[in-house]
């Protein structure tokens, strides 16, 4: 039987890796998918292609989901995210002697409280950090660390794209940034940059891409969106197993995906992160996750949370929001699709967010799945069923 | 004059920027201005503060636009942009031909559609020229690169042009491959033997 053409954009950067894979270990056209990747320089654009159909599918700024979805920025577009890409994965950096006045290496390389407090200290007016995207989960993490009730740091954010991060930074247009892997590293490793934190400093485990879709299309095509999640699923599997780190390095490297060097892939990879031109080396557990602790399971008090993150940065009403952000993570498409081929699935679709310390065992199908740590910096729990009531329809 | 747009297009290439602007220039008397290096594009917009900027697609700096249709806000003042995202033909159209325009707040239709239109088209042509030159290019090198595999051969084996082509086309029609892979090929090893 032929296969089914899949065309899926993505953005240079670690996380798309579970695409990757599945494309070229095999796991897509095992599961009767053509898949074809096609490499996008911005968001707006592949959101674009999308949106109007090029497209079946799209790695994609979590937020975005939610935000088109809901209407904002310009362009309304009912997606739906299928399952989580990626967990974690980006660096806050900024140019190295801010870091020396900072005193950086004397700061705690996952201490949000400290970094922050060094900031305040040494910041000289507005901060201005550079961010990918107006809705994504860097702008949300940074407004979640920065505006902390009572002592808020003045900041503004600046859009810029990833691989000219490094150059905004040197040339001062701004004091920091905060961006996805490898983006950071390269920086670093440019002499541009040092890394203050990463940003599961802040969420020790936020969801960061997801494999977006546009909701028609999920309903005309149910057998080829749950192949997607099966194929996407698998190859996280596969690069979480011990041993092919090495072969997703390089794969990554190739210059049809991210032709940028294997030797600072595999620093993200394995979780040894260079942070500074002298060569300071931090071990960052889940520095990204794919696999591990249901990281693709897209739990719906996440996207509550977004939700609640894009009413406090956007000013607009929560209670929509919620509701929009509820219904477009499909936990329901994920269960169908990896339910039947072994996948642990958790009893609930919903939790609390930010109450495990630890690895905590959790109700499952096959009882064996275990959760967190997935605390936040200030040490607040989020949860879905506290989110203080609102006016009007969405109630 | 009132109803004379400003217009930026943000483009590298010099040539492709020209052949945007004559096609812009044919549907009416237009400020049209070039931003060909786009760092610090939010800047330069600023200072223009254009009505409309056309922007390829494969452009990073697409995000940076995006980020200005937001920053609308009254106090200060704003690069107050937005997709015209209302109709949806020409939306799909700009997509196919790969070119993203940014259109100011409250710009009637009609005087913008002409525009959109006349852009459309041109990165259509643009587009169709890149691929034929790399196909004329291609198509160059290949002859070079078997003018210099016979020239080669006929030196090697002392034996004149035509039987060295002749040679070659056999040897490609036998193993399955392009005459000009056998020719890089004999290339390689004739540069080995050296």
């Amino acid at each position: 039987m032929s296969h089914v053409p899949v065309d899926v954009g993505f953005v240079p950067l670690v996380d798309a890796a579970p695409l990757v894979v599945a494309r070229e270990i095999g796991f897509a056209a095992e599961e009767g998918l053509e898949l074809t990747l096609h490499r996008e320089a911005s968001w707006a654009t592949q959101r674009d292609r999308l949106v109007w159909g090029q497209y079946q599918a799209a790695h994609m700024v979590a937020p975005m989901v939610v935000a088109l979805s809901a209407g904002i920025g310009g362009l309304k577009a009912e997606l739906d995210a299928l399952s989580v890409l990626s967990v974690n994965g980006s660096m806050i950096g900024v140019r190295p002697e801010m870091a020396d006045r900072m005193g950086a290496a004397d700061l705690g390389f996952t201490d949000a409280a400290a970094v922050g407090e060094a900031l305040a200290r040494t910041a000289r007016g507005r901060l201005r950090i550079g961010v990918p995207f107006p809705y994504s989960m860097h702008a949300l993490l940074l407004g979640y660390w920065l505006n902390r009730p009572g002592q808020p740091l003045a900041h503004q954010l600046v859009v810029v794209p990833p691989p000219q991060m490094a150059d905004a930074v040197a040339s001062g247009d701004i004091d920091i940034f905060c961006v996805g892997e490898p983006w950071g590293s390269v920086a670093v490793e440019r002499g541009a940059a040092d890394l203050l934190l990463p940003t599961k400093a802040i969420w020790q485990f936020a969801p960061e891409k997801v494999l977006a879709v546009r909701r028609d299309w999920a309903e005309a095509n149910p057998r080829v969106a749950e192949a997607l999640v099966r194929a996407v699923w698998r190859a996280a599997k596969w690069i979480s197993e011990r041993g092919n780190i090495g072969v997703a390095t390089e794969l990554l490297a190739l210059d049809r995906y991210l032709g940028v060097p294997a030797e600072i892939l595999e620093r993200v990879l394995s979780g040894r992160i260079v942070v500074n031109g002298h060569g300071r080396v931090e071990r960052v557990r889940r520095s990204v996750e794919f696999f591990d602790a249901a990281a693709t399971f897209p739990w719906r008090s996440q996207a509550l949370w977004i939700a609640e993150a894009l009413a406090r940065e956007t000013g607009l009403p929560a209670g929509p929001l919620r509701d929009v952000a509820r219904s477009c993570f499909r936990s329901d498409i994920y269960r169908a699709a990896v339910g039947p081929i072994g996948a642990d699935l958790p009893g609930a679709s919903e939790k609390l967010e930010g109450a495990l310390q630890h690895r905590t065992e959790v109700a499952s199908t096959l009882g064996r799945l275990i959760l967190g740590p997935d605390s936040f910096c200030d040490g607040r729990v989020f949860d879905p069923e506290d989110l203080a009531p609102v006016a009007g329809p969405a109630q | 004059m009132a109803d004379r747009l400003r217009i930026v297009v943000v483009e590298k290439d010099r040539d492709r920027a020209m052949m945007i602007i004559d096609g812009l220039q044919d549907t009416g008397d237009h400020d049209v201005t070039v931003i060909g290096d786009d760092t610090g594009l939010a800047r330069k917009l600023a200072a223009i503060d254009p009505d409309v900027v056309l922007i390829d697609l494969e452009n990073p700096n697409r995000d940076v636009l995006e980020a200005l249709t937001l920053a609308s806000s009254p106090q200060e003042r704003p690069v107050a942009m937005f997709v015209d995202r209302s109709d949806e033909q020409v939306m799909r159209a700009a997509i196919e031909a790969g070119v993203s325009a940014y259109v100011v707040a409250g710009l009637a239709r009609e005087r913008i559609r002409p525009v959109l239109t006349a852009a459309i088209a041109r990165f259509h042509m643009v587009a169709r020229l890149r691929s034929e030159l790399d196909a004329t290019k291609a198509a160059l090198e290949e002859r070079k690169t078997v003018d210099r595999a016979k020239g080669l051969l006929m030196k090697a084996k002392g034996i004149g042009e035509e039987e060295a082509y002749a040679l070659l086309r056999r040897t490609a029609m036998d193993q399955g491959k392009k005459l000009a892979e056998i020719a890089a090929a004999l290339i390689t090893a004739l540069e080995l033997l050296k």
